[in-house]
């Protein structure tokens, strides 16, 4: 039930706090989306999405650090012997 | 999808389960919370890719099963009435009362709808003023914000027919239950991802000081899930017991402050009764007095916490981690999500459901 996904904001409308909307994109299917959560989000962003609202602009940054984590972690195993990283 | 997809990388999974079974040294359970991760976990075959040292248990994070029988009965109730539309999310309609469910009371006639969003409950009763609009409101610290914000419009638009009847909990208060519990067995933590995101990471500090378990915000994807129980297990082999963020694309320390904000407005925290977990002080949200008018149970009688059917499920003790689907004997024979016994097998996002979904009846 705490499922929520990911989708661009399109466009945004309203400008009163509590029922500022925005068309959002999930991979091709646009919905009306409740921004009362999410005040900072722009027309590009990625927000995270449950029961109609955003609850969260994504944060792209930290969205590539775990790829930057895997990296460093991956140099660690392949020290750590045979186990260690893909080739 | 972006920020999905690319969590779902098989060769990255694999570097984060190298990179686990290096640091591991002896056996540890962990428990995720929420039940998107049960999923992910069972539906990925996650378990499968982390060394036998490391034992992953299933939490109490599915609200569909923890919300108690006398709840869905006195939703029946209400919907049986004449007059009254009664809206739920999809999930609660096959969720079993003492007799009967939801779905049987809209099969006889009563006027049960299914919303997507709470707002969607608010446009029902503003296009039909002449009938009470009811909304199921249940969920986690995720969805009380949006259920919220359902009691915030009706307030503002005035409407007279709008009413909430609500079953909230909270997380933290269920960590510490499942640590009290006799039978635990969970050392370490990888908490719901999307609680986190609206209520951030401070809740977490004293039961992570007090129980001496790591906990770490943890996302949904396969990969937030193997670098969740990677920071998990190197706190535990550190003899580290932090809270820590792997989700922070989504979840900031302080967490969403404008949810926060209608959450104080509208709620107030109450005790609360969980399906297969029992009382439990502090762990659910009820109206404010300043809401107080917009509470079903003022309009249509009060729920009756009675104790709840007792059975040969043994839901209870997997919504506590202390058993694993495939452990009840009544798994995939007399339990199946088309003849479910209890709650876990019927909620999509039950434990139950999870394993007979994924990995068939044996
Ligand atoms: S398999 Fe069925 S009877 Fe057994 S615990 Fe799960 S829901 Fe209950």
């Amino acid at each position: 039930m705490c499922l929520a996904v990911p989708g661009r904001v399109l466009d945004l409308s309203g400008d009163e706090p509590l029922t500022r909307v925005g068309r959002v994109d999930f991979g091709g299917v646009v919905k009306e989306i409740n921004l009362a959560f999410a005040p900072e989000a722009d027309v590009g962003d990625y927000v995270l999405v449950h029961v109609g609202f955003a609850i969260a602009v994504i944060d792209e940054a930290e969205a590539a650090r775990i790829f930057a984590h895997l990296d460093e972690i991956g140099e660690l195993a392949e020290f750590a012997g045979p186990l260690g990283a893909e080739p | 999808m972006k920020f999905r997809d690319e969590y779902r990388d098989g060769a990255a999974a694999r570097r984060l389960a190298d990179a686990i079974a290096h640091t591991v040294t002896r056996p540890w359970t962990l428990m995720e919370v929420c039940g998107g991760q049960t999923h992910a976990i069972v539906r990925f075959g996650i378990d499968a890719l982390l060394p036998p040292e490391i034992t992953l248990v299933h939490g109490p994070g599915c609200p569909v099963c923890v919300t108690p029988e006398a709840y869905v009965d006195k939703a029946i109730e209400i919907a049986d009435r004449a007059g009254v539309i009664l809206c739920s999310f999809g999930d609660m309609l096959r969720v079993p009362g003492a007799d009967g469910d939801l779905l049987a009371a809209k099969s006889r006639g009563a006027d049960v709808r299914v919303v997507y969003s709470p707002l969607d409950a608010v446009a029902i009763a503003r296009a039909d003023p002449a009938r009470q609009v009811v909304f199921f409101a249940v969920g986690f610290e995720t969805t009380a914000p949006a259920n919220a914000m359902a009691a915030v419009q009706a307030r503002r638009e005035g409407l007279t027919n709008f009413s909430m009847l609500v079953s909230h909990v909270l997380v933290p208060p269920a960590m510490r239950a499942v640590l009290e519990g006799p039978g635990n067995r969970v050392q370490g933590f990888l908490a719901a991802g999307h609680v986190c995101t609206i209520m951030g990471l401070a809740e977490y500090q004293p039961i992570a000081a007090l129980y001496g378990v790591p906990i770490v915000a943890t996302g949904f994807e396969p990969l937030d899930i193997l670098e969740g129980v990677y920071l998990c297990i190197r706190q535990l082999e550190a003899g580290r017991a932090e809270v820590e963020n792997q989700y922070s694309r989504a979840v900031t320390t302080a967490g969403n402050r404008a949810a926060q904000a209608v959450m104080a407005e509208v709620y107030r925290v109450i005790p609360r009764r969980w399906r297969g977990l029992g009382d439990i002080p502090d762990s659910g949200l009820g109206l404010s007095g300043a809401y107080a008018d917009l509470d079903a149970e003022r309009r249509f009688g009060a729920v009756v916490d009675g104790d709840d059917a007792a059975g040969e499920c043994i839901s209870g003790l997997v919504l506590r981690g202390e058993r694993k689907p495939p452990e009840c004997p009544a798994f995939g024979g007399r339990c199946t999500p088309e003849r479910p016994l209890g709650v876990t097998m019927v909620s999509s996002e039950g434990a139950c459901a999870a394993y007979y979904r994924y990995r068939g009846a044996a």
